[in-house]
C-alpha cells in the first residue's frame, strides 16, 4: 500500500470512529425505548415494545412540565429577541471606547457559567425587589444570556446593511419612525426569526441556570433530569427520542434557512 | 454623552434612540451588571437572621471566602474541578483538532455541507439528553460493560457510574462540539496553497501543522478551550447525572449551600470563586494564544 493510500485509510477510520462516537450513544438511547425492560438498557434485549410511549403519554406531570417549558420559551423569545435587537441597533451607531465596553458587557453572559447567571439573578431580585424563584425569574435569568445570541445575530445582519438606503429615505422626507418601520426593521427580520428559533431552543434545553431560579416550577429539562436520578424508566427514553426527532428537524430547517440566507448575501455582494 | 449618541440620534431620531437606550440599559444593568455586583456584595457579608440585617454585625468580611481554605473536603473538590476541567479541555482538543482540520482543508467540497450538518445536529440536542445517553452506556448492566466483558477485558461488570471517570468521559462527549466548530472556523480561512507550498518545499507533516496550521488556528483553539473549560467547570447536569456522592463537582457544593445548607452568602462566595476561576482561565488563554476579546466573541 502506498503512503497516500494508508493516509486515506486512516482518515476514513478516524472519521468513522468520530461519527460513531457522536451518534452511537444517541442510537443506543433511542433503541432502549423499544426494549421491554423495566430499566432503560439494550443489554439484555427482552423483546420489542411500544408500550413506553403509552406510559409517557399518560404521564400528567410530563405534560405539565412541557406546558411550563413552552410558556417560558415563548416569554424568553418575547423578551430576549427585542432586547438583543435594540442593543444591536444601538451598538451599530456607537464608536470607540463606549462601543468596546458595552460590547464586552453584552457578550460576557456567554462566557459566564450558567449557574452563576442563575445565582446572581436569584440574589439580586430577592435583595432589591423581594422576588423569589419562579416563572418570572426563570424568564429573566434565561433572557439575560439568550439576548446575547439575538444581539450577535442582529449585529451581523446590520453589518451587511446599506445605510445609504436610510439616508436616501430621510433626504426624501421620510420620518425616522417611517425609515425604521419600512427599511431597518424589514432588513432585520431574517435575523429576528433565526434568533427567535435559537432563543426558544436555548430556553427549552436550559438546565444549569433554570435550576437556581425555578422555585417550585418544573420545566421539561428539569423533569427529565429528576426522572433520571429518581424513578428512571424507558419512558424517559421515549421522551428523549421524541425531543431528539423534533430537534433534528428544527436543526435541519435552520441550517437550510441559514445557507439560503448566506447564498443570498453572496449574490448581493457580487451584484 | 451627546457626542457619543450623535450618530444614533441622526439615524434613529430622539424617541427611537431613547427607546433603544432604555431597552439596552434594562438588559445590561438589571439583567447583567447589577446582579453580578450584588452577588459579590452578598458574598462579602455574613449570613444573619432578618432582624440583624443592616445592624452592627452586617459588615463586609472575607469570612465566606476563608471557608474554602479551612474546609479540606471543599478545597479538594474545588481542585479536582479545576484539573478535571483542564483534563476535559485537553482531551477534547486532541479529539477535535484532526476533525476540524479534515473538515476545513481535506474534505471534498461536495461532501462538506453534509459533514458539517452531521456535526452541528448533535450540537443542537439537549445537554441533558446527551448526558442521559452516557448514563445508559455506563450503567452497570449497560452496553459498555457487556462489550468489555464479552471481549474479555473484564471478568465481570465494573461500576462505571458514580465516579470521576464517568463524569469526565461524559463531559468530553457533551462539550466536544464546542471545540470542533471554532477550530474548524479558524482553519477554514487558511489558504490551502500555503500548505501545498510548504509541502512542495519539503516540510514534514508535523512541521506543516506546527508552523502553519496551528498558528493560524490559534483564535479558534483559544475559543474552543475557553468554552470547553467554562462549560466543564460550570457543569451541574453531567456530575449530577453521571457522578455520585464520591465524585462531587464544585457546582454541586454551590447548589447545596443554596438549597440544602440555606446559606446564600456562603454560596455566593463559592459562585464568585468559580467565576474568578473561569475569568482567570480566559485571561490565561488570551495570553497564551495572544488573542484579543474581539477574536473570542465573534
Amino acid at each position: 500500500m502506498t503512503a497516500a493510500g494508508l493516509r486515506r485509510l486512516m482518515t476514513r477510520a478516524y472519521l468513522a470512529v468520530f461519527f460513531a462516537y457522536l451518534f452511537l450513544p444517541l442510537g443506543i438511547m433511542a433503541a432502549a425505548t423499544f426494549n421491554a425492560s423495566r430499566f432503560p438498557t439494550v443489554t439484555p434485549w427482552r423483546g420489542f415494545t411500544l408500550d413506553w410511549f403509552r406510559v409517557l403519554a399518560e404521564d400528567q406531570r410530563m405534560w405539565q412540565a412541557l406546558g411550563t417549558s413552552l410558556l417560558v420559551g415563548a416569554a424568553v423569545v418575547a423578551v430576549a429577541v427585542p432586547l438583543g435587537i435594540a442593543a444591536a441597533l444601538l451598538l451599530d451607531r456607537l464608536h470607540g471606547r463606549a462601543r468596546t465596553l458595552l460590547y464586552a458587557v453584552m457578550v460576557s453572559p456567554l462566557l459566564t457559567p450558567g449557574i452563576i447567571i442563575g445565582i446572581s439573578t436569584l440574589v439580586f431580585w430577592k435583595q432589591w425587589f423581594g422576588v423569589t424563584g419562579g416563572l418570572f425569574l426563570t424568564v429573566v435569568a434565561q433572557s439575560s444570556f439568550i439576548a446575547t445570541y439575538a444581539m450577535l445575530m442582529a449585529l451581523a445582519r446590520l453589518q451587511r446593511f446599506d445605510t445609504s438606503l436610510e439616508e436616501a429615505a430621510l433626504d426624501l422626507g421620510a420620518s425616522h419612525w417611517q425609515v425604521f418601520r419600512r427599511i431597518t426593521l424589514p432588513h432585520l427580520m431574517p435575523a429576528a426569526y433565526s434568533s427567535a428559533l435559537i432563543a426558544f431552543l436555548q430556553s427549552f434545553e436550559n438546565y444549569n441556570t433554570t435550576l437556581f431560579v425555578r422555585g417550585v416550577e418544573t420545566t421539561l429539562t428539569i423533569y427529565i433530569a429528576t426522572k433520571v436520578r429518581t424513578g428512571l424508566t424507558p419512558a424517559v427514553n421515549a421522551l428523549s427520542l421524541v425531543l431528539i426527532a423534533l430537534t433534528v428537524l428544527g436543526a435541519v430547517a435552520y441550517e437550510v434557512m441559514r445557507r439560503r440566507e448566506a447564498r443570498a448575501a453572496a449574490v448581493e455582494e457580487s451584484a | 454623552m451627546r457626542a457619543v449618541l450623535a450618530p444614533a440620534l441622526r439615524r434613529y431620531g430622539a424617541p427611537l434612540t431613547v427607546t433603544l437606550l432604555v431597552m439596552s440599559a434594562a438588559w445590561v444593568l438589571l439583567m447583567i451588571a447589577l446582579p453580578q455586583l450584588l452577588m459579590v456584595d452578598y458574598s462579602l457579608r455574613p449570613m444573619l437572621p432578618p432582624s440583624k440585617i443592616g445592624g452592627p454585625e452586617d459588615v463586609h468580611t472575607l469570612k465566606n471566602y476563608g471557608t474554602l481554605w479551612s474546609n479540606a473536603i471543599h478545597l479538594g473538590i474545588f481542585l479536582k474541578t479545576v484539573w478535571g476541567s483542564a483534563l476535559v479541555t485537553v482531551v477534547t482538543l486532541a479529539l477535535s483538532y484532526p476533525m476540524a482540520f479534515y473538515l476545513a482543508q481535506v474534505a471534498p467540497k461536495q461532501r462538506l455541507p453534509t459533514l458539517v450538518l452531521m456535526l452541528v445536529v448533535p450540537f443542537w440536542i439537549n445537554e441533558i439528553l446527551r448526558t442521559f445517553a452516557w448514563y445508559i452506556i455506563l450503567a452497570y448492566n449497560g452496553p459498555l460493560n457487556a462489550l468489555l466483558v464479552g471481549l474479555g477485558v473484564w471478568a465481570e461488570p465494573v461500576r462505571l457510574l458514580g465516579g470521576d471517570g464517568g463524569v469526565i468521559a461524559g463531559m468530553v462527549y457533551v462539550y466536544v462540539l464546542f471545540m470542533v466548530l471554532p477550530i474548524y472556523n479558524a482553519i477554514e480561512t487558511l489558504d490551502r496553497h500555503q500548505i501545498e507550498a510548504a509541502r512542495d518545499l519539503g516540510a514534514s507533516w508535523i512541521a506543516i501543522h506546527r508552523r502553519i496550521v496551528v498558528p493560524h488556528a490559534k483564535p479558534g483553539i483559544a475559543v474552543g478551550c475557553i468554552m470547553t473549560f467554562m462549560l466543564a467547570a460550570g457543569s451541574y447536569a453531567v456530575p449530577a447525572l453521571l457522578g455520585g456522592p464520591q465524585s462531587r463537582w464544585f457546582t454541586e457544593i454551590i447548589y447545596n449551600w443554596f438549597f440544602e445548607g440555606g446559606n446564600w452568602n456562603q454560596g455566593a462566595a463559592y459562585a464568585f470563586i468559580l467565576l474568578v476561576l473561569c475569568v482567570g482561565f480566559i485571561l490565561l488563554m488570551m495570553r497564551l494564544f495572544r488573542v484579543g476579546l474581539t477574536d473570542i466573541a465573534k
